[in-house]
């Protein structure tokens, strides 16, 4: 793992009108490791994501890539920095092959005739480094399960070469073997040393596949455990924030005056 | 690829020896993978599959012309007659045409109401142009098809740009361009064109040499073989899979015989007609940009998902402009064809069942009314169906009312169909 993270976010703060999303957040991801990203619903995953992404501008703090500052104000630049982003509606056509997804918007072209030959040898070397199985890369989309179309929006974020990948909650609607196999997929992208943020409510595909744990709670950084380490009580109580609630701070109170 | 895996499978089965290896190779083979088995019986299997999983494509239409020609061959030998198919191969132009465009539209999603009227505007600009304005006629022409494709754009901006239903625009566009028309033909309401100029000939022009005709068959089919050869070889050289020799040579025969019987059938009565080969070219012009240019991929994007076209960089609102452009170009095509068969420009233009037909051959020919499912060609085979029953009800003297009810039922047992394919597609996982 090297020394410099590959993206670095230093006290981000981001609010809407009244509402304050994010609070000094920090977050560290480092190429070759998977970064999970939980918290509970509100908790400014998502918001955090979009300031990596680049869909909303970060009001305070600092974005550094590669150890470098740098301002992401559009989703344009944090692609040509290296970022990519998967969401959870995978965006992807139905009607149109394998291929034709793979590379939509970016299309090959041999003097201006789309190069099929070309965009379908690549799509079949891409999905075969990625050891991703689909009966054919000529097929539509629709005839594919959930499992095999989130590995396909996967492999698609991955044509650009990103040095980062961003995935929303990849496992939500999929079913168990389906789970596995992105799961699967997203250790093969820590191999091949790309830097990974996982978002996810599962704790189980966190403990499965994630090194560290980042945990937001309303907003604020709730600690970063190593996932070796820590239990998975630990962590959800960190999203919970069951280590500090009325219950446990009324414990810390009485206890404190016995001991007196 | 696949069948290496299989046989990998099989081998281990036998032995088990080695329990690790033999459970790796069995996951490595997914039984919901496609193998194409190679010879006919690959091509049997693959057609029945396709079949079980709803994915008809042409064929219902195909085998609905079969019927209408033994049918109405069975009632009236005239009907396969040289002279008569002739005639329907050049009717079938104009409706043909402005169908091209509504195949764009409804590739998008969308619908345009509008092409009847716009193509009787256009026709009557240009015959207004050309004999009242004294313009030179081919000048009227580029200048009437500019037209409908500037008709066909604002109607694109009032739903691209504006938001509203494409529906409802073109409705009002159907209104608005049927008055201009009779507006622009004046108080005379006809306005007849020279049947020796440009316009005119464009359904009376006939290649009566016979060298034309065949000229015509044998360079389509060497293009095909050639193109479709060097393809294959292109894609053997990169490694993925290629359709086999047999294959090519197959199809080759098949678009051989098809283009020779009709250069035969042509010869036999004035030749071939100048309107056919328009259409065929527009016809082949339309399929090369749908699906080998990056805008007519875009336009398959947006027809299956606008968001995931937008996120991809797509110009949601260029393209959706583009393509009414493109219908309203077309519909003008088709006016000035409509007018050159009856040699003047006149009040009934695009009127009467001329949208309805135009949608009518898009959907019948295999177009989905739900967008990204579809190819021009569709406009042909679903205008010649038109057609061939309208002549086919014609020799038999059977009124204009009966003609009406029996397009309908066809239209009606077409959509019934592509509701019944979707339904089995979507049992199948492939809708």
């Amino acid at each position: 793992m090297s020394a410099t993270p590959v993206l670095a976010l230093r006290g981000v703060s981001k609010r809407f009108g009244a509402v304050q999303a994010l609070t000094d957040v920090e977050l560290e991801v480092h190429a070759g490791e998977v970064v999970a990203l939980v918290g509970d619903n509100g908790a400014g995953k998502s918001t955090l994501v979009k300031t990596i992404a680049g869909v909303h501008p970060i009001d305070e703090g600092a974005i550094e890539w590669e150890g470098k500052a740098v301002s992401i104000n559009r989703p344009h630049d944090a692609q040509a920095l290296g970022i990519a982003t998967v969401y959870q509606d995978l965006a992807l056509c139905d009607n149109i092959d394998v291929v034709g997804n793979l590379f939509l918007g970016r299309e090959l072209k041999k003097r201006g005739i789309l190069d099929e030959v070309e965009m379908e040898r690549r799509s079949r070397e891409l999905l075969q480094t990625l050891s991703i199985r689909i009966p054919s890369v000529r097929i539509p989309i629709a005839s594919l399960s959930g499992g095999q179309r989130q590995t396909v929006a996967i492999a698609r974020s991955m044509l650009g070469e990103p040095k980062l990948v961003i995935l929303d909650e990849p496992t939500a609607a999929l079913g168990v073997e389906q789970t596995a196999q992105v799961l699967d997929l997203v250790e093969r992208l820590r191999e091949r040393g790309h830097a990974v943020i996982l978002i996810s409510h599962n704790m189980a595909d966190v403990k499965a596949v994630a090194d560290k744990v980042a945990v937001l709670r309303l907003g604020k950084n709730n600690g970063v455990f190593e996932v070796k380490t820590t239990s998975q009580e630990e962590i959800i109580s960190a999203i919970t924030g069951a280590t500090d609630n009325a219950v446990t701070r009324r414990a810390a109170r009485t206890n404190g005056e016995v001991s007196k | 690829m696949s069948t290496d895996k299989t046989s990998a499978a099989a081998t281990d089965e036998h032995e088990v020896v080695n329990p690790e290896a033999a459970s790796a190779a069995v996951t490595a083979v997914d039984p919901r993978l496609l193998v194409q088995e190679q010879g006919l019986a690959g091509y049997v299997g693959e057609f029945r599959r396709k079949i079980k999983a709803g994915e008809l494509g042409s064929l219902p239409v195909i085998l609905g012309l079969v019927a209408i020609c033994i049918i109405f061959q069975s009632l009236n030998s005239a009907f396969l007659s040289a002279q008569n198919i002739n005639d329907i191969t050049v009717t079938m132009v104009g409706t043909g045409m402005i169908s091209v465009g509504i195949v764009f539209v409804l590739l998008l999603g969308e619908i345009d109401l509008s092409v009847g009227s716009v193509s009787g505007a256009s026709s009557a600009i240009a015959a207004v142009l050309a004999v009242n304005q004294g313009w030179p006629e081919w000048a009227a022409v580029i200048f009437a098809i500019a037209c409908g494709a500037a008709i066909g754009a604002a109607h694109g901006f009032f739903f691209a740009v504006l938001g509203a239903p494409a529906f409802a625009v073109t409705l009002a566009g159907l209104l608005f361009w049927l008055g201009f028309m009779l507006q622009t033909l004046g108080e005379n309401g006809t306005i007849n064109l020279d049947s020796d100029g440009l316009i005119g000939k464009l359904t009376t022009y006939f290649f009566s040499d016979v060298a034309a005709a065949y000229g015509l068959a044998t360079v389509v089919t060497a293009l095909f073989f050639i193109s479709s050869f060097l393809g294959n070889r292109r894609r053997e050289a990169a490694g993925i899979p290629f359709r086999p020799l047999s294959d090519t040579i197959l199809r080759t025969a098949l678009l051989g015989i098809v283009s020779f019987a009709a250069a035969i059938m042509y010869n036999q009565y004035k030749g071939l007609p100048l309107a056919t080969v328009i259409f065929l070219v527009f016809l082949v012009g339309t399929d090369f940009l749908l699906r080998r240019t990056s805008y007519g991929r875009k336009v398959f994007a947006l027809g299956g998902s606008v968001e995931a076209s937008r996120r991809a960089g797509i110009n949601v609102t260029a393209v959706r402009i583009s393509v009414f452009a493109i219908s309203g170009g077309f519909a003008a095509i088709g006016g000035l064809f409509l007018a050159s068969k009856i040699a003047s420009a006149n009040q009934s233009a695009g009127t009467g069942d001329l949208l309805m037909n135009a949608i009518a051959a898009a959907v019948i020919g295999g177009t989905s009314l739900f967008g990204g499912r579809g190819r021009t060609w569709n406009a042909l085979l679903g205008v010649l169906v038109i057609v061939s029953i309208q002549y086919g009800l014609q020799l038999e003297s059977i009124a204009e009312p009966v003609k009406y009810m029996i397009t309908a039922g066809v239209l009606l047992t077409t959509v019934v169909i592509d509701s019944i394919t979707r339904k089995t597609q979507k049992t199948a996982g492939r809708a």
